[in-house]
């Protein structure tokens, strides 16, 4: 997400709220993580350290959580995220075609942002819509039964969503 | 209470919501409104029906019309023929739903649905999920109070004994045995934990649930927790799951307000509540140390085993960790008693099982059978048949740490132990069918590149055994395979098995084994040969033209990208294999399917 520095006091203030009903909760740190990318659009080196001062846990511990799981990121995400799905379902009905497709298309590979900081583009596991393989995610949105046909469609729909 | 004539199902589960069932539904209020109806008739937004390929499914009752691939611009017309005049829509009914006369068959006619037995998934279409009133009208926390008020923490545990209830998340440890480990040591505190980080690729039968009926788990899990001793319960879902998490979210709050969760439960002096907790996208976490790790706040790590959680589990404390499936099963037991249970299924495997039928199959979607049902069954009687009039290949259960079954199995009576006799394992239902069209090699590296991204590197086996696997894969695959990789693959893949921390790890080998097991021919054809007789590998592939098919039309050549193909117009072209990228521009663009692949 692209974050200005304007509104950034704000958001960590609505860390603080976070941290508040979390902190001294037994496993409350990956709750709080969660909460501080949603709000702030990824971990990165100052939310963690933001986050040690506010709950007394080390950094390095902050930091290990953040590079285990792949929800975290550490740079920001474009405005929306489509993840691919390369479930086993999806991989055999083709969805390597429509990654490969948005590859070419976004002029990105996996991992990676477009300059306009609009889409990240991830090659994800099985979203459990195996139903409609192959399956794609744009955040919370759900796409199935995708040809690359479809993949300049999508796209355009959400430039124009902005 | 309201009386309606007629009611509207329709499905809001990941899947038909991902095809317009959310617009559909606004359609149907909006024109149900319109003609003054909404007094008459209920617009029920349900779970999954399990026929996803076909959605968005909507059920109208009392007739039980079932009706597919609706479009928003259909709603208008079933209101005004079914709804005002009634008068079923033929042509948009599933076609497999009405006999040759045009009766409508009941749903148990439909042939997807004759065979199965729905215990766990049998509220899933059939109540709105963010409605307890609905549950508790369909029995729901019956079973609960049974508990509380009738039966001892032994008496339960003992009748979850005595159905045979195994789990279903892979590994099919019985259940009750679980709860009796779990109820021995003295404990202040325990807990129970649901695992619903659902994560073995082509398995959604937890998440349709969840969607479908979330209080079904919660019931469980109080119920579990009064057995054990326990106050407290944690679900740990996939936050990929954002329609499930929401459900949940929603019926727990329910349940608190309804004081079935909370303090005091039935005037019995019980207490249980359940927290959310959602898992990051990290597939290790399905295996039962790593997710109390996770819960914990920490690097989803797995811990050696013993001491088992029983023992020494979440928070360090005694715990009981099922699956949502698992849990779906417990209310009905303790309702209808431990002998209707074991009633169904085979010797060792009771009950029935959900598997979510996907990949070259015709209905795709989710099936619940008594354990016992044949594969053949399965994949022909209730999943219609391979598409296309291609041959059956094999059949992949047990995602990642399963296996391949093939033609020859076809008949075999699935059950946990069956499975394991032939190379394959339950895990959680996935069942994803291939066809000639898939090479098996590259199958069984798609599965190592899985567990290789995925191993969280904590014991070496694993981290570095794995890698090495993959890596011969990615050089037979890429046409640069070598006399003695087989037997390479076979020992590391024994040595993995025997030594790796968790199931993770033990497992990973699995994919490649059974193919290895059961098309051993496959590979050899990468290795010896340079093929790939499924002409999936590209680096050992190469294009010609067949001459006799050849009308020279050049479409081929003007579609080639790489300017590989050159001829005289009106006389069968050829391809250089030098300049060829085998992307196969030219076998898509020819007419007359010319283009050769060996």
């Amino acid at each position: 997400m692209a974050v200005g520095n304007g509104n950034r006091k704000e958001q960590f203030e609505q860390l603080d709220g976070v941290i508040a009903q979390w902190k001294g909760v037994e496993g409350g740190l990956l709750p709080i993580m969660q909460h501080a990318q949603e709000i702030l659009g990824c971990v990165d080196e100052e939310v963690q350290h933001y986050i040690s001062a506010a709950t007394g846990i080390p950094v390095s511990t902050i930091y290990g959580v953040a590079t285990f799981y792949s929800q975290f990121t550490l740079k920001p995400r474009g405005k929306y995220t489509m993840g691919i799905c390369l479930g086993t379902a999806c991989y055999v009905r083709g969805s390597q075609q429509v990654l490969d497709e948005l590859e070419k298309r976004l002029g990105i590979g996996v991992g990676e942002t477009t300059a306009d900081g609009m889409f990240t583009l991830n090659a994800t596991r099985c979203i459990g819509c195996c139903g409609l393989a192959p399956a794609m995610m744009v955040n919370d949105e759900v796409y199935g039964r995708l040809v690359p046909g479809d993949v300049p469609g999508i796209i355009e729909k959400y430039r124009a969503r902005g | 209470m309201e009386y309606y004539r007629s009611q509207v199902l329709i499905c809001t589960g990941t899947g038909c919501s991902s095809s317009n069932s959310p617009a559909i539904i606004k359609r149907f209020e909006e024109c149900i409104r319109n003609a003054g109806l909404e007094n008459e008739i209920k617009v029920v937004r349900t779970g999954c029906f399990g026929l996803c390929e076909n959605g968005p499914i909507c059920i109208v009752y009392p007739e039980g019309a079932f009706y597919s691939h609706i479009k928003v611009d259909d709603v208008e017309r079933i209101v005004s023929e079914h709804l005002v005049k009634g008068r079923v829509v033929a042509d948009l009914l599933y076609k497999k739903s009405v006999t040759e006369d045009g009766k409508i068959r009941s749903l148990e006619e439909i042939d997807f649905y004759k065979k199965q037995k729905r215990v766990a998934l049998r509220n899933c279409g059939v109540i709105d999920p963010e409605n307890i009133n609905e549950y508790i009208a369909f029995d729901g926390y019956k079973a609960l109070a049974k508990a509380l008020t009738e039966m001892s923490r032994d008496d339960v545990i003992d009748v979850i004994l005595k159905s045979g209830l195994r789990g279903r998340g892979g590994a099919g440890f019985p259940t009750g045995l679980k709860w009796k480990f779990a109820k021995a040591p003295e404990s202040d505190v325990k807990y129970v934990c649901c695992n619903a980080d659902e994560g073995d690729p082509g398995a959604f039968m937890d998440r349709s649930v969840l969607e479908g009926d979330p209080h079904s788990v919660l019931e469980a899990m109080a119920i579990a927790g009064y057995a054990i001793g326990s106050q407290q319960g944690y679900i740990y879902v996939r936050a990929e799951y954002p329609i499930a998490v929401k459900r949940l979210r929603i019926a727990i709050d329910q349940a608190r307000e309804a004081g079935l969760l909370g303090k005091d439960i039935f005037g019995t002096g019980f207490n249980f509540d359940i927290d959310l907790r959602l898992g990051s996208g990290a597939f290790v976490c399905g295996e039962e140390t790593a997710l109390m790790t996770s819960i914990e706040g920490c690097r989803g790590e797995p811990r050696p085993r013993p001491p088992f959680p029983a023992i020494k589990g979440l928070f360090g404390k005694p715990t009981i960790l099922n699956n949502v499936e698992t849990l779906a099963n417990v209310c009905q037991i303790i309702l209808n008693g431990p002998e209707w249970f074991a009633s169904m299924g085979t010797e060792k495997s009771k009950g029935t099982k959900v598997f979510a039928l996907g990949g070259k199959i015709n209905n795709t979607g989710l099936v619940e059978i008594p354990m016992g049902t044949t594969l053949r069954e399965i994949i022909y009687d209730i999943g219609g048949g391979i598409p296309n009039g291609k041959k059956f290949k094999a059949a992949q259960t047990g995602g990642p740490s399963g296996g391949c079954i093939p033609a020859e199995h076809l008949d075999i009576p699935i059950d946990y132990d069956n499975l394991i006799a032939i190379g394959s394992m339950m895990g959680s239902g996935g069942m994803i069918v291939m066809d000639e069209d898939n090479c098996m090699v590259n199958i069984a590296k798609f599965f190592l590149e899985f567990t290789v991204d995925e191993s969280c590197g904590k014991c070496p086996p694993c981290r570095i055994g794995t890698r090495r696997m993959l890596e011969i894969l990615d050089r037979i695959t890429h046409g640069k395979g070598e006399d003695g990789d087989i037997e390479k693959l076979e020992k590391l893949a024994k040595n993995i098995k025997a030594s790796a921390l968790c199931g993770l790890g033990q497992t990973a080998p699995n994919p490649v084994l059974s193919t290895l097991r059961y098309f051993r021919d496959e590979y050899e054809a990468h290795i010896y040969e340079k093929r790939c007789p499924a002409g999936v590998c590209k680096a050992l592939l190469s294009y010609a033209i067949d001459p006799e098919k050849c009308r020279g039309c050049s479409l081929c050549a003007r579609n080639c990208p790489a300017g590989a193909i050159s001829g005289q117009v009106r006389s069968p072209f050829v391809i250089d294999n030098k300049k060829c990228i085998k992307c196969g521009a030219c076998e898509a663009s020819c007419k007359f399917g010319a283009i050769v692949k060996r």
